[in-house]
């Protein structure tokens, strides 16, 4: 069984599409100024509706993170230790991502760290992060 | 005719590896035993409360179960709330007396996961619950999420991990006193700090079991309780809190809903978390419990693990706490896992936890949380 793939609906495409051009985008409420992530079909401040894209400027820092050694899926087992950090990006909103390119005993709570974008087996790079 | 709710039965299965079991008879064998704890007939049921199977899954299990039992309930769902689901089906039932649509509801709960499924199939269909575009293809699991709120928790409060392994320890040394218990062999700090990790900074024994089992109670109309065989226990308060569903999109790592469910319960009862006499709360992983007993109010931020290691959860201990072994060391099979919490609340209550009974308890809080950290529902329960 392969790795879940991200599979774009009506509310993620524009996310998705952006990340095969190398940008991350993130939602902003044109009416309360609100950034959000995931993707929504309304604000989850004031619940507009009025949402615009930002790209983010792929910088952030690690809010929380974990080695897993235990893969939750057949898919996963050969990747173990994976860092799966929760990345805050510059711009206030946080994403999932695996932290590359680090040793997860070197990982430390508020590192800093930036976006890359890193193939799949699907139509859709993942964003990802490593230390910058 | 509207009454008060008041719990007039409860039962659980054997649990642990319970060969040959099915997802449909653990749920049956501990509804017949409620009703029987109850002094009442099957007949006598007039509103079922079902979860959730992952062996036996169904649209409607809740039809299922009552055609299985032979019942035709006049009002019949079935609620899906995670680890929460126990404390909300209980909630649910009292609303229910308390409007007066049912005299004598049934919640019940049971799955076999630990022989009906393989472990690696238990672990991969808990998996699901992540986020299917932004969490799961990273290889998010139940123990990650959890290990991400275990690492900001620690951050931000110096909980350190000989903290967690206090709470695994403390609730294994109850689950020794209780022969059904899952786990029973002693464990020290050194054998959590030794046992493979799983999600860092969690290990294997920071995390619950997978087992078989089922639990049921009974919620009662209280003039209807009168010709039951026990006194009947108090549902004094309840309440509820759901702030997200996905950890990307929880609005905080550290602050959860417990603290508003429980208020609302505390608040309800009239009483405060100093009054409570013995406590059943949700221990999905060591730093689940940990995390609640502070965000409830049973101890101030970071202070919990080194009351913990001082013996705070003992049996003589100023909150003991989930007496009869937890999900860490008594059971966890899905809904039937929170639901153990409130039979033993009960059981506490009533005098019958024989060989680990906490000395005349008055007042059990019991918490569920599903999700990671998602919904959660507190109960206040009082002995009349």
């Amino acid at each position: 069984m392969s790795k879940p793939l991200p599979q774009p609906n009506v509310v993620t495409r524009h996310f998705w599409s952006s990340c095969k051009d190398g940008r991350f985008e993130f939602q902003h409420c044109e009416s309360c100024g609100h950034n959000q992530f995931p993707p929504r079909l309304s604000c989850t401040a004031c619940h507009g509706a009025d949402l615009g894209w930002r790209p983010s400027s792929g910088r952030g820092t690690v809010y929380s993170f974990t080695a897993v050694h235990r893969a939750p899926l057949e898919s996963f087992k050969a990747d173990v230790p994976y860092v799966i950090a929760i990345v805050a990006l510059e711009e206030g909103v946080r994403a999932m991502m695996n932290l590359r390119g680090v040793d997860p005993e070197a990982v430390s709570i508020g590192m800093p760290v930036e976006l890359f974008f890193e193939p799949t087996g699907g139509d859709y790079p993942l964003p990802q992060a490593r230390p910058r | 005719m509207a009454s008060k709710a008041v719990i007039t039965g409860v039962a659980d299965t054997a649990v642990g590896k319970v060969e040959g079991s099915t997802s449909l008879g653990l749920q049956a064998e501990a509804a017949a035993a409620a009703v029987a704890d109850a002094g009442l007939s099957l007949g006598d049921i007039d509103g079922v409360l079902c979860a959730y199977s992952f062996t036996e899954p169904h649209l409607m299990l809740s039809s299922v179960v009552s055609e299985f039992l032979g019942i035709m309930p006049s009002y019949s769902i079935a609620v899906q709330a995670g680890g929460a689901t126990a404390c909300a089906q209980v909630m649910q039932a009292a609303a229910l007396i308390e409007a007066g649509i049912c005299r004598h509801v049934l919640a019940v709960c049971g799955d076999n996961r630990l022989t009906g499924m393989s472990r690696d199939k238990a672990v991969a269909a808990l998996s699901e619950v992540g986020h299917a575009q932004f969490e799961r293809p990273y290889g998010i699991g139940i123990p990650a999420a959890y290990a991400l709120v275990a690492r900001r928790y620690m951050h931000d409060y110096g909980v350190t991990p000989e903290h967690l392994a206090g709470v695994a320890v403390a609730t294994r040394k109850h689950a020794m006193r209780n022969p059904k218990a899952q786990m029973r062999e002693l464990i020290t700090l050194e054998d959590v700090a030794r046992s493979k990790p799983i999600a860092t900074p969690l290990r294997l024994l920071d995390c619950c079991l997978i087992s078989d089992g089922g639990a049921a109670v009974v919620i009662s109309a209280a003039d209807a309780a009168r010709d039951t065989r026990k006194r009947g226990i108090d549902i004094l308060g309840a309440g509820q809190m759901n702030t997200h569903e996905h950890i990307i999109a929880s609005p905080s790592l550290t602050d959860f809903g417990c603290k508003q469910s429980s208020a609302q319960a505390f608040g309800r009862a009239g009483v405060k978390p100093a009054d409570i006499d013995v406590a059943e709360i949700y221990d999905s992983f060591t730093i689940t419990l940990l995390a609640e007993l502070e965000s409830i109010g049973f101890f101030a931020r970071g202070e919990a693990g080194p009351a913990i290691l001082a013996g705070a959860l003992d049996l003589d201990g100023p909150l003991p706490c989930n007496t009869h072994g937890g999900l860490l060391s008594y059971a966890h099979s899905g809904a039937a896992g929170g639901m153990f919490h409130v039979v033993e609340a009960v059981r506490q209550l009533r005098g019958e936890a024989t060989g680990r009974q906490v000395a005349a308890p008055e007042l059990a809080f019991v918490h569920g949380d599903g999700g990671i950290l998602s919904a959660h529902c507190s109960l206040v329960l009082g002995r009349n």
